[in-house]
């Protein structure tokens, strides 16, 4: 009976280190996109943009094996549907970070040179907030007193990323270089986009703080 | 024989209620949180509390014995009829009741009736047993729950192993739970038939001796069996998640602890060890595996560091050692008196 159980569990342990170690993947990989555009390598950012796409569709596959196992072999009754739940709200980020590059593949923003830095932060401030709010979820799984200190680094990753996101702003939209407003529309747009990887991270967080309240013994 | 069969009926009927009720308290949590299948708890429980009522039913039963010996089958019938009276109406009108101290109550009514004194040392043995088996419930609970709690969180184990571990963890102790709750809990359904039990023993030379004591807890642990079958889902789906809303970890310390407590007030083993140790051995007397279960709960609670204890729950407990005996005991008294008077039979020899 042990190994029955042993196996089953082992088995969803290892899709649920997988599933997690492709959010973290997703989240580098849009920060090198977002990086590769900005500086105007094209050919690194199409292939990002083509990794992304794959691996969004992976850890749809990979989601759905999790549910099925969970539920036919009735695992964690009392608490799969949080576990989903986490996975699902994980798997927006992914979707996001997938849009944004499709956005930039698609219109082909103009960047000028002075909001390169601020676009670089916030990518890179987003892609540290995916990074933690990935840790946060394995400590759910393995480590629950934890969750809290990831859930606090999040929120502060998203907070820094909507302070530089309205600085980013402001400077689009008082710009002179920048001749139409549709352009400005376009890219405040942008700017809103890319700090939304972040914001998805903290919603994925109020989740994990609400689970672990409830999975404490 | 068929007279044998209707007055053993009241023994059967009490085992059926305490099946009913009492497996929740087993298997209450683990079926109403879907970790696992009523039927599996059912046969488990079933066949465990048959296999405790037969192998370790004697001790808490002969404490029966010498509080009140019924020598009449009639007035075992009377007795037994009286203390499932006393639960089913208690029950009806909601206040909280026991098997163990509706048949204390029901066999110093027959004391009464007999004019037999009743054994004061055995009564405050069992008195006393009540009060400390919550307590004692509590304290293991405390222990149980600090320690398991330490584990999972240092061994970091993965939800998905805990889950399974749980699970695992529950049947086990479930399993524990029932053989105790058949071993200390079987005296109150067949313990006042054991004076006048008309099995007679069978013995197979060499390999096994069946006692008519043992048939005739066989005949009760069916009984309990058939309770749980019958009519326990409905108990365990309310206990399981209309009381006590525990998480699956806290459930397993919970039905431990309680098993543990069962268990220790059955076990005649248990008693010889410990006073081959020159250690205080504990009386071997029925309890209440609810109040049990409710002394677990509370010992989490304090580890937990809850503030403000349920105290009318407590209070509830208190009564019921009261109420209960004292309701059993009267209407004890009067259908004797009715079976005796009115159908004319023996009640005591």
């Amino acid at each position: 009976m042990r190994n029955f159980f042993n196996n089953k569990s082992r088995a969803l342990e290892c899709d649920i280190d997988g599933y997690l170690d492709r959010v973290t993947t997703a989240g580098l990989i849009f920060n090198e996109g977002v990086k590769a555009y900005v500086t105007g390598k094209r050919d690194k950012f199409e292939n990002k943009y083509k990794d992304i796409t794959a691996l969004e569709s992976e850890t749809d596959n990979v989601r759905r094996d999790i549910k099925h196992d969970l539920y036919s072999y009735m695992l964690i009754p009392e608490s799969r549907g949080d576990v989903l739940g986490i996975l699902e709200t994980l798997d927006d980020i992914v979707d996001v970070c997938e849009k944004v590059l499709e956005k930039f593949s698609i219109e082909t923003p103009k960047i000028h040179g002075f909001m390169k830095d601020d676009f670089l932060e916030l990518a890179d401030l987003s892609s540290k907030a995916v990074e933690e709010v990935v840790n946060g979820a394995r400590a759910f799984f393995r480590e629950i007193a934890m969750v809290s200190n990831y859930v606090n680094k999040v929120q502060f990753y998203e907070h820094e990323a909507d302070d530089i996101e309205e600085q980013l702003k402001r400077k689009i939209f008082s710009s002179s270089e920048i001749e139409d407003f549709s352009h400005k529309i376009q890219l405040g747009y942008f700017a809103e986009k890319i700090a939304a990887v972040s914001d998805v991270s903290e919603r994925v967080c109020e989740r994990l703080s609400v689970y672990a309240i409830k999975r404490r013994i | 024989m068929i007279i044998i069969i209707f007055f053993l009926s009241s023994g059967v009927f009490l085992g059926w209620s305490l099946g009913a009720n009492d497996a929740a308290n087993i298997f209450g949590t683990a079926v109403a949180t879907k970790m696992i299948r009523f039927r599996t708890a059912a046969i488990l429980s079933g066949v465990f509390v048959i296999i405790g009522a037969v192998i370790s039913g004697a001790g808490a039963s002969s404490t029966l014995g010498e509080l009140g010996a019924v020598n009449k089958l009639a007035g075992a019938f009377i007795v037994a009829l009286s203390a499932a009276v006393t639960v089913l109406w208690m029950t009806k009108a909601g206040l909280p009741v026991s098997t163990s101290q509706a048949i204390v109550g029901a066999i110093i009514g027959w004391n009464f009736f007999s004019h037999t004194p009743t054994d004061l040392t055995s009564l405050s043995k069992i008195t006393g047993s009540w009060v400390f088996s919550p307590i004692l419930s509590a304290i293991i609970a405390f222990i149980f729950f600090h320690l398991v709690k330490r584990i999972i969180e240092n061994s970091r184990i993965h939800l998905m192993r805990l889950d399974a571990y749980t699970r695992i963890g529950l049947i086990v102790v479930g399993i524990f739970g029932a053989y105790s709750l058949g071993a200390n809990n079987i005296g109150n359904v067949m313990g006042v038939f054991i004076n006048s039990s008309p099995f007679k023993d069978i013995t197979v030379p060499g390999l096994f001796r069946f006692s008519s004591i043992q048939q005739l807890f066989l005949v009760g642990g069916i009984a309990i069996a058939f309770g749980v079958f019958t009519y326990s889902k409905r108990v365990m789906i309310t206990v399981g998640s209309g009381i006590f809303k525990l998480s699956p970890v806290t459930a397993f310390v919970v039905v431990l602890a309680s098993s543990v407590t069962l268990f220790v007030f059955a076990s005649q083993r248990l008693q010889n060890i410990l006073i081959s140790l020159n250690l205080p051995a504990f009386p071997l007397v029925p309890i209440s595996s609810s109040q049990a279960v409710v002394g677990a709960v509370m010992g989490i609670s304090l580890a937990k560091g809850v503030k403000g204890m349920n105290f009318r729950k407590l209070g509830h407990i208190a009564i019921g050692w009261i109420a209960t005996p004292v309701a059993s005991a009267v209407l004890s008294y009067i259908a004797l008196f009715f079976m005796q008077n009115v159908f004319m039979q023996d009640v005591f020899g």
